[in-house]
């Protein structure tokens, strides 16, 4: 066998192990698609509820007008939406993250009451992807739904 | 492209491209992230802090950059054994490390006023913390390949088979539902407004410059080591 064809051989013998790998790795991620992901959307709560007092992660986007102080202070209030309509009422208790706005996407963590109302722990803020100085904030409506859109690609 | 391969030719290349590199990629890196530190408008939600972008992307692309770098510099090895290739991939390993352990660092004191949280075992998270290990798990692998004599050939295999891991940082905050957020530069596309985007390109370019020079250095070094114990050997069996 010539020097040449050796030099062929394992080019192809390790390329063919390489589309093995990225197929055995694709398949992995797609056998983890709802394992390895760090919470659940408003929809997927409301087709597969979960049982009540089970500890778990609610992720989506906080509602425009719907966070509301209690006369406690520090109990809020506020309604997580995702796609297709889907609402969870939450309750939480304690310091929100600065960046916990409505409008904006939040991650709880907690369980979800008998009521229907999930009661977080701990609220996490999820940022967009989006950067952009304080000169351009006033967006258009149409615009910051675009940009709401846009920001839930990765929560799909 | 064999050209290269040649040790004497790639060293006679490297004395002046390291300089150029280390230099360039200084003076760029300074004045990036002078200029996102100092002169770049705050963020309309995050403020001031989203100066540690200008950190922490680079980074986080030199990472899975350096890993890149192995993976291929593994696979030239291994198809037509060169050398050089073998060297390139050791030379990559520690600069791809320590960008690695940066991203992983300002991303956690990033996450911390944003988020909320030092650190959650989201996709991306995860999958970075990861390619942290395989990097120390391959320099470790390439260091006993040298000293103990096994075949350069083990740590270029596992170079090759962690390379999987670099696409499913880049797609998991796609596939999966993360804290993380979504890529922000796509395909032609950036959601992120030009005047952090122009920093940030030059801070890529800085740190991949002042990369590249760390490679070369590395690369020069470990081909004089080579050099000196093959003198030192030869002296030897002279002698005895």
């Amino acid at each position: 066998m010539s020097a040449m064809k050796a030099k062929h051989q394992r080019l192809v013998l390790i390329l063919l192990a390489l589309v093995a790998l990225v197929g055995a790795g694709l398949l992995a991620a797609y056998a983890l698609r709802n394992q390895a992901s760090y919470f659940y959307l408003p929809e997927q709560i409301r087709d597969n509820p979960p049982a009540v007092g089970q500890a778990i992660r609610l992720g989506g986007m906080v509602e425009t007008g719907s966070l509301k102080t209690q006369p406690d202070g520090v109990t809020i209030n506020f309604v997580v939406t995702g796609r297709d309509r889907s609402r969870v009422p939450v309750r939480f208790a304690g310091i929100a993250p600065d960046l916990f706005v409505e409008g904006s996407g939040v991650v709880a963590e907690g369980r979800l009451g008998p009521e229907g109302t999930f009661v977080a722990d701990n609220l996490l803020a999820k940022h967009d992807e989006n950067y952009m100085p304080r000169e351009l904030e006033g967006m258009s409506e149409d615009q910051a739904r675009t940009m709401a859109e846009d920001t839930t690609v990765g929560l799909k | 492209m064999h050209g290269f391969a040649n040790p004497k030719r790639f060293l006679a290349l490297a004395s002046w491209l390291t300089p150029l590199f280390l230099g360039g990629g200084l003076v760029l890196t300074t004045g990036a992230l002078a200029w996102g530190l100092f002169m770049v408008p705050p963020d309309r939600l995050m403020g001031e802090t989203v100066r540690i972008l200008f950190l922490h992307v680079p980074t986080a692309w030199l990472g899975m950059g350096g890993w890149s770098a192995i993976a291929i510099s593994s696979l030239v090895f291994l198809v037509w054994r060169h050398p050089l290739a073998a060297i390139a991939a050791r030379a990559a390993a520690l600069p791809g490390l320590v960008f690695t352990i940066i991203c992983l660092a300002t991303g956690s004191i990033w996450g911390r006023p944003t988020w909320g949280t030092w650190w959650v075992w989201d996709g991306r998270l995860t999958s970075m913390l990861v390619l942290a290990f395989l990097y120390l798990a391959y320099i470790a692998l390439a260091q006993a390949a040298e000293r103990e004599g096994v075949s350069p050939r083990i740590p270029a295999i596992f170079g090759l088979l962690g390379a999987i891991n670099i696409p499913i940082i880049n797609r998991s905050v796609v596939w999966w539902n993360s804290l993380h957020q979504p890529p922000s530069i796509t395909m032609g596309k950036s959601a992120i407004d030009a005047a952090f985007l122009i920093p940030l390109m030059a801070a890529v370019l800085g740190f991949s410059l002042i990369f590249g020079g760390v490679v070369l250095a590395r690369m020069r070094a470990l081909l004089a080591d080579i050099q000196a114990e093959a003198r030192l050997r030869r002296r030897a069996m002279e002698a005895a």
